[in-house]
Formats: structure tokens, sequence, C-alpha cells
């Protein structure tokens, strides 16, 4: 497959500097990131920070954000079986999900426990494409026996960037996209740019107005440069995977490795999560004849879950950053991710509980531990079950988009 | 799909007609069941099978010998009365020896000149061990195999009688039995015997119908898989009259004094599920039958990839089943013969028996070691048997036939098994049978050589493999044929296995039919 060359002559360019890989916005990103925080993200070099991860939330939240997602691993499905190849391997139906569309969705093994959740494009009739968090190449090509379908994976191939907050719109729109206010939330549209088709797609992993741009690598450079110059009097400002994590746990999103245990990276046995344990019963279509993990999840649901995913709205301001979680003196539950939200100014916490307990309006207790100058100090801090996501605004969805 | 008179007529379809099918399929009847066999072929019995492969020349196209067939199978279905007939029993098996100093195995006797005492006094000791071993491993092949998890009752049982089978072996025995089940037949011959021809006879019965060599593990368990037919009645191989066809005209006969519907050349080509739910079956010519049980004697990767179809499944169990190891290494070969060959050494009373070619282990190895890289063995190690010493049916007066099982002939050739390929393969396993029967080539009038292809083909068995499966430690009890689908029943609700890829196995045994039947009527109307 043509992505393995690929692959192999990016590693080979960089051989001689370091092992990690770099984005095809590598260039445009080491200038803007001005404190030289870096991470790996599946091998690829990807900023903690560019500047201030408080100055990065709040682009985010009141003008527009820019985070580099070209290491997200992203696969293209295609041929005659696609549709009934998809459809088997995810839980929801995606023969509802019409071309021009995307889908969030989880997938599972046969046991009905989460292997990961992405998106997946409808590009075209039969012609998808999946973006996971997971290397999942493995388990494509397993489910892919007795279908006539492609799969390659395109994670180098295409370079992403995802423009999120309430002037991304009009950003875009000064940028050459016009007409973009029209493009309804989980749309994608295609717009001519440099000689090249930059793919838009009105996704993201903030909660808020947002897109997402997918684009030929050769093009990044100067899509960044561009996308820049259109903002400049809109407020955008790059941002990193610590201002995203703010974002998201404020939306209630849930993130595969923290708030769920892929269940093919399961060590010990009991430690991965249905659907149904992880709130996310709404993108399980029953309806389906069949498909991964549906015998198990029928199951599960006459049965009863061993776990409930629930909100926590926690008192103070101390994120409750791997809590136990009480009931009065028993410990039911634990906290997978938590952060003080700025905008909707609560103390959130995403927490697995005994399925008996965390209905909507529980009162619980985060046993939040937390350090002063060196010195350990704990609290047992009141919690309340809520439950939406605190950050929901209502121009997440609206279309034709306002023009802020 | 047309709906024709049938439907809903019966309670069970039988998707295959072989010998676990059809015994499945008369327990099923016997207990009240409406039953209907398809069978693909013209004929019943699956691999055993008698073919006529030239003109008057009949033979035991696939399996050879029976030696293995449940006493009580062959009591509760009373094969005798339809029509099983033994032309010989008790037959010894003779190791040619290069030299023509050959020896000869019955039971737990040992005979021939170039024996020692210590190794006659040996293998007394040697064959009353294994055979401890076996016995206890058929506690456990008359039930269905216990779960690993979620254990009941009856499995519990099973698993108490099979580690309180251990442990009346008495500690020395059952330290033994741990010892050597993991290791290899090579090592285990090494430690008992001096005489290379009795090392390898009792290796080549470890690697039959497998991919495997003395050396290779888990061919003790293949011994001891083997020596069943000890423990079964059976002292040494039998002959069948009218070859091993015949046993599958008697099972037929019996299924249908039990009230058993067969239907002779119906290939099923597909069982068509719903919601995890087996719902009716469509053959070839496009009608469709509904049941609310399907059975599948056909082999699990057929069975599922074919039949059921991957999509039809969920991935992890299609994995589960393409895992399966079940690459065919065996051949037959036909030959119809103007008289009888004469063995070098060989006395002609002995002719009836069954002759091996595998001088010593070595040569078995060697044969196995082309095996491992897709090609066919250069001096291949055969089983030989001249049935028509015993009976008169199989060919023209004063001519014969001889049927071979040869190894080894891998599944997937490297060149690919052409007509060119298997006229070379065929006229080296003839030369072969030359060196030990020197002017046999003369007597052939005709002859046939069946590769694991043509066995795929014919019987339709994936990989041509005898067992439905390699018959190996992680291919056994609760594994067999995967997990997930132990205890016949499958993720398809009303859809069972009943064929050797189950437990306990293939060896026209009949304990695979019997405790799928078993198991099915167990559930009752909660399949």
């Amino acid at each position: 497959m043509s992505q393995d060359r690929m692959s192999q002559d990016r590693i080979r360019k960089h051989r001689d500097e370091t092992m990690m890989l770099t984005s095809p916005f590598h260039s445009r990103i080491v200038k803007a990131c001005e404190i030289n925080q870096w991470s790996e993200w599946k091998g690829v070099t990807t900023p903690d920070a560019y500047t201030d991860v408080e100055l990065e939330y709040f682009a985010i939240r009141n003008s527009t954000g820019v985070f580099d997602l070209s290491p997200m691993t992203k696969y293209r499905i295609s041929g005659p079986d696609a549709e009934a190849y998809l459809n088997r391997l995810i839980t929801r139906d995606i023969t509802k999900i019409k071309v021009g569309r995307v889908a969030y969705t989880v997938w599972c093994n046969d046991n009905g426990q989460v292997m990961d959740d992405g998106t997946i494009f409808h590009l075209a009739e039969n012609d998808y494409r999946l973006c996971s968090y997971t290397r999942a190449m493995d388990w494509l090509c397993w489910s892919a026996m007795g279908f006539d379908v492609s799969i390659v994976d395109e994670t180098y191939e295409v370079a992403a960037l995802a423009v999120q907050g309430p002037t991304s719109c009009a950003i875009l729109r000064e940028m050459g996209c016009e007409g973009l206010e029209q493009l309804k939330s989980f749309g994608i549209k295609s717009f001519a740019f440099e000689g090249t088709d930059l793919l838009v797609s009105r996704t993201g992993f903030t909660g808020d107005l947002g897109y997402e741009l997918w684009i030929d690598p050769t093009k990044a450079e100067v899509l960044w440069d561009k996308l820049f110059e259109a903002g400049k009097h809109r407020g955008i400002k790059p941002f990193g995977s610590h201002a995203l994590e703010m974002a998201r746990i404020e939306a209630g999103f849930v993130q595969a490795t923290v708030d769920f245990i892929p269940a093919q990276d399961e060590v010990r046995q009991g430690r991965s999560r249905s659907p149904l344990e992880l709130g996310l019963e709404w993108m399980v279509d029953f309806n389906k004849p069949m498909f991964n993990g549906k015998k198990a999840l029928l199951k599960e649901r006459q049965q009863g879950s061993r776990y409930r995913f629930v909100f926590l709205d926690v008192e103070g301001n101390k994120p409750a950053a791997h809590s136990f979680i009480f009931k009065g003196k028993k410990q039911v539950g634990i906290v997978t991710s938590a952060a003080w939200c700025p905008t909707a100014k609560s103390n959130i916490a995403l927490a697995q509980v005994d399925a008996k307990y965390g209905e909507v309006g529980d009162l619980l207790i985060a046993e939040i531990y937390y350090q002063r100058e060196l010195h350990w100090s704990k609290v047992m801090a009141k919690c309340t079950v809520i439950e939406k996501p605190v950050f929901n605004p209502p121009r997440r969805r609206l279309t034709p988009v306002m023009d802020y | 799909m047309t709906d024709t008179k049938l439907d809903n007529a019966f309670d069970v379809i039988l998707v295959g007609g072989g010998h676990n099918g059809l015994i499945c399929a008369t327990y099923l009847a016997k207990a009240g069941k409406k039953v209907l066999v398809l069978e693909a072929r013209d004929a019943f019995g699956g691999a055993a099978a008698t073919s006529e492969f030239s003109d008057g020349f009949s033979v035991s196209s696939c399996a050879q010998w029976l030696m293995q067939l449940s006493p009580q199978i062959q009591k509760d279905l009373a094969l005798e009365k339809f029509g099983l007939t033994l032309a010989a029993k008790n037959l010894s098996t003779i190791a040619l020896g290069e030299d023509a100093s050959h020896i000869k195995i019955l039971g737990d006797k040992l005979e021939g000149d170039s024996l020692s005492a210590e190794d006659k006094q040996q293998y007394k000791k040697f064959y009353k061990q294994i055979l401890k071993f076996s016995k206890v491993l058929a506690t456990a092949f008359s039930h269905r195999p216990p779960k690993l998890v979620e254990a009941n009752f009856s499995d519990r049982i099973t698993l108490l009688k099979l580690g309180l089978g251990l442990k009346l072996l008495g500690q020395d025995d059952m330290r033994d039995l741990m010892r050597i089940a993991l290791i290899n037949m090579y090592d285990i011959m090494e430690e008992n015997f001096d005489n290379e021809l009795v090392k390898a006879a009792l290796s080549f019965d470890s690697v039959l119908g497998s991919h495997m060599g003395p050396r290779s593990p888990n061919t003790v368990f293949g011994f001891l898989y083997r020596r069943l037919g000890d423990v079964y009645g059976f002292v040494g191989p039998a002959v069948v009259k009218g070859g091993m066809g015949a046993v599958g005209d008697a099972l037929a006969a019996s299924a249908k004094a039990a009230g058993v519907t067969l239907r002779r050349n119906a290939k099923v080509v597909r069982i068509l599920t719903d919601c995890y739910r087996a719902t009716a079956v469509e053959l070839a010519d496009g009608e469709s039958i509904k049941a609310n049980i399907i059975v599948s004697n056909v082999d699990p990767k057929a069975t599922f990839k074919q039949l059921v179809g991957y999509p039809n499944i969920e991935t992890g169990m299609a994995r589960n089943v393409h895992n399966i190891r079940m690459k065919g290494n065996t051949a037959k070969l036909h030959l119809a013969l103007k008289g009888l060959p004469k063995f070098t050494g060989l006395a002609e009373k002995d002719l009836g028996n069954r002759l091996l070619i595998a001088p010593s282990m070595d040569y078995i190895e060697r044969a196995f070691n082309h095996a491992k890289y897709g090609e066919y063995s250069s001096k291949p190690a055969l089983d030989i048997s001249i049935p028509s010493v015993h009976d008169d049916t199989l060919a023209p007066a004063g001519e014969q036939v001889l049927s071979a099982i040869v190894q080894f002939a891998p599944y997937d050739l490297k060149q690919g098994w052409s007509d060119q390929t298997k006229q070379a393969f065929k006229q080296l396993v003839i030369d072969r049978l030359e060196d030990f029967a020197p002017g046999i080539k003369n007597l052939i009038i005709d002859s046939e050589l069946l590769t694991p292809k043509d066995i795929e083909q014919q019987y339709h068995l994936t990989g041509g493999h005898w067992h439905q499966g390699e018959l190996s430690l992680d291919q056994i009890m609760m594994m067999r044929p995967f997990t997930g689908a132990t205890q016949y029943a499958t993720a398809i609700g009303g859809l069972y296995l009943c064929g050797a890829g189950s437990h306990p196995g293939g060896g026209v045994m009949g304990l695979a039919g019997k405790n799928a039947a078993d198991e099915i009527i167990k559930r009752g109307s909660k399949a």
C-alpha cells in the first residue's frame, strides 16, 4: 500500500535528526510555539501549548483557536461493500449518514467493549474516511474478511487543522470559503484552494462552532499562512493539546485512553467499558440486524451495566483529577477527567461510578488531593450528578452561522 | 428463493450427511425430532467413502481403516443390523524395513527377528501406560467439553472425572503424563526403544493426517488420540466390507429407520441468518428450507466462511474461525493391480495387514521437512492397505486394489497442484512402493492420486484436512473448533456444529455427532 512507502520516506527523511515524525505544518508550528513545549502524538511532535494555556483556551471560546490534528489516524474505506462493512463495524446505522455528512461513533469488539471512538466522513457513495484515536488497521482488516472493500491508511496523506470558535466561520469565509455559513453541523463542503481541494467539515472537539480543514500535505503551509492572514483581525490563535483538554472536558467529550481503555489494550480483565457504560447508548442502534458487539450489548442492556458514566459538578475550584468518588463512606467510583471550566465557571469532572449510583441529582463526594508548597492536603468535595455537559451554546449548531 | 412444500416440515436440518451428521441426525430422530439430512455428494458418510476409481475397482477413497468408531454408537444405532460388516479386524501393523527385516505390532505385542527382548518387554510396559492415558482422555470425549468460565454442574462433573482420572493414575503415571504431554514422539521413542522400525511405526501413528513430524510438539497427544481406538475395543485396524462407504450406508440405513429424511445431491450453499439466528438453508438450485435448528456437519471454516458468511458474524469470531489451523498434508494413492504385489521379505499371508513404509523416525521427519516449505516429500511415508485381500467385492476376480495414505503432500504446494505436479508426485510414490515391492509397477492397471486439494473439493473439507482442523492441544476440548463455539452451539442461535471439527475430533469415531445431538436434546426448546 502506498502509505507504507510514504511513511517510510518520512521516517528516512528525519532519520538523522530525531525518531519523531513532524506534522506538515511543523515549520509554522515551530515559529508560533513560543514556549517550546512539546509532546508526542502517535509518533508525531506536537505542541502542548504555544504561549499560555489560558489564553489559548479563551481564543477557542471567544474568537478562534487553531489546532493541528494532522497526526490523527485516518483510514480511507471504499469499495462496493464499504457501507455494509462499516455498518457491521460500528454501533451506529451508517446508512442514515448521507453523502456529505459526518458521524461520530464508537466501535466495539465481540464483547461489546469500546475499542475506540471516532468520526466517519461520508465523502461519496461507498467512499468514507474514518478518523480514530488508535491505530486500527489490524482490526479493520480482520473485519474486512468477506467484504469487497479497500482500506488505506491515509494518516500521512492528509493534513488537517481544527479551526474552532465563534469567529471561525467568518475567518474561513474571509479566506475564500464562500457560503460556509450555510453548512450545517456535521456537514462537509469542498472548496477550491491553491489548485487543490480544501475539504471543510463543521466538526470539532471543543463543543462550539468550529470546523476541521482537510488538505493535501504539500499545501499545508500555504493553508496555515492564508488562514492566519485571514484571521488576524478576528483574534485567531494557535492552541496546543492542553487548551484542547480544557475545552473538551467542558464540552463533555470522552477521550480514548483517558476516559476509557481501548478494549484491545486491556490487560486486566474488566477494565474496558461498553458504550452503555460511557453514556454513549444514543449511538448504539439496536435496530440494526447485527454489528460487532450487538449480542453482548443486548445482554448488557437486559442484565444491567456494571458502571455508569456521569458528569459531576464539583464544589470548590480544585479540579478533582484522579479522585475516588464516595457515596457516604463507600467508594463507588473514580474520576477519569477533571478541569476547572472557565467559561461555564464550574468545576467539572467526568467519572465512572457503580451502575446503581449516579442518577441525575445524586449527591456524591470527591476525594481531592492537592499540593501547595510541597504540602499535600485533602478535601472531600461535594459533587452533584448533572444531566448534561456544562458548555453547549446554541451557536454550535445554529445554521446559517451568525457573523461574529 | 423459492419456498417449497418442505417449509417448516422439519425441526432440524443437518447440513452434510457425513458420518457425524448421520449419527447426530439419528440420535435426534430417536429423541422425537423431525430431521432432514442434506448431502451434497451422491453418497452418505463423508470421509467414510467408497468410490470406483477405475472400471471394476473400488476403494475406500478417504479414510481407509475403521479403528475408532465408538462401540456405544455401533450399538445404539444397530449398525451391524443395518449392514455394517467387517471383512477383517484386529489387523497387525507391519513396519517394512529397507533391509527386509520387518516388525509386526498387534496390541501390546511386538514380533520380528531384529527385535531385542528388552524392546519387546518395554513395549508391553509402554503400551499399558499409554492405554491408561488414553482412557483418561476418553472420559472427556463422550461429553460436551466444559467451558473455561461459567462452568455449570455437568461441565464440572466432566472436569472432575478428568481430574479424578488423572489422580487415579497414581503419582508416577501422572508425573509421566505431565512430562510427556507437551514434548514430542521422537524423544519419547528414543527414551523407550532401540529398534528403529518400532520407533518409526509408533511415531508415524502420531503424525498421520497432521502437519507434524515426529519431532513436533503435540505428537504425543496425536498418539494418545490414535490409541482411543484401542480403548474402544479395536486391537489394530479393521477393514470394512464394501469399503468405508459401507459405514456411511449403514449409518444412512439406521437414520432412515429412525425416521430421518435423507436427501443426496442436495448441496447447501448458504445458511441464512437473521439477527444472530439461523433461519433456513439455501440449496444450490435456489430452494430454501426453514427449520428452527440447523446443524452443520461441514467443517467449521466452511460453515462460517462460505455458508453463513463472515459478514454475518462478528469480527472477533470471524478471526477465530480464520485462525483454525487446518491445512491438510496427506494424499491418497489408489492402485488397480493385476495381482497381489510381493513385498520383499513379507509373506503373502501378511499382505492383508496394515503395511508401513516409514523405515526410521528421521525418514518421517525428513519427509515432513519438505512439507514445511510447501514441497511434497521426495521420500514420502506410506500407510498401505490392500483391502481386496479381505473383500472380493472391491476388484474383479484375481485382481486387487491397493490404497495408501501418503505423507507429506502439502495443501499449499509451492508450485500449485496441477496435472503435472500430481503426475510427478504420483510417480514418485509409485517408485517408492517399487523399492519395497519390486515388480508392483508392472501390476498397475490404473492409478489415482488425491491431493489435499482434491480431497477438499470432493469431500468438502477445507484444506483437505481429515479432522476438520488440526488435532493439537491448542485446538482440543474447549478450544475446539475455536473459543466461542465450544459445546456445539455457536453465536448464531439455532446453529450447531457436529463434525470432526468439534470436540473430540475426527477419525470416524462418531462422538462429535453424538455429543452434538445430546446437547441439542438437552437444550430442548431453548435452542
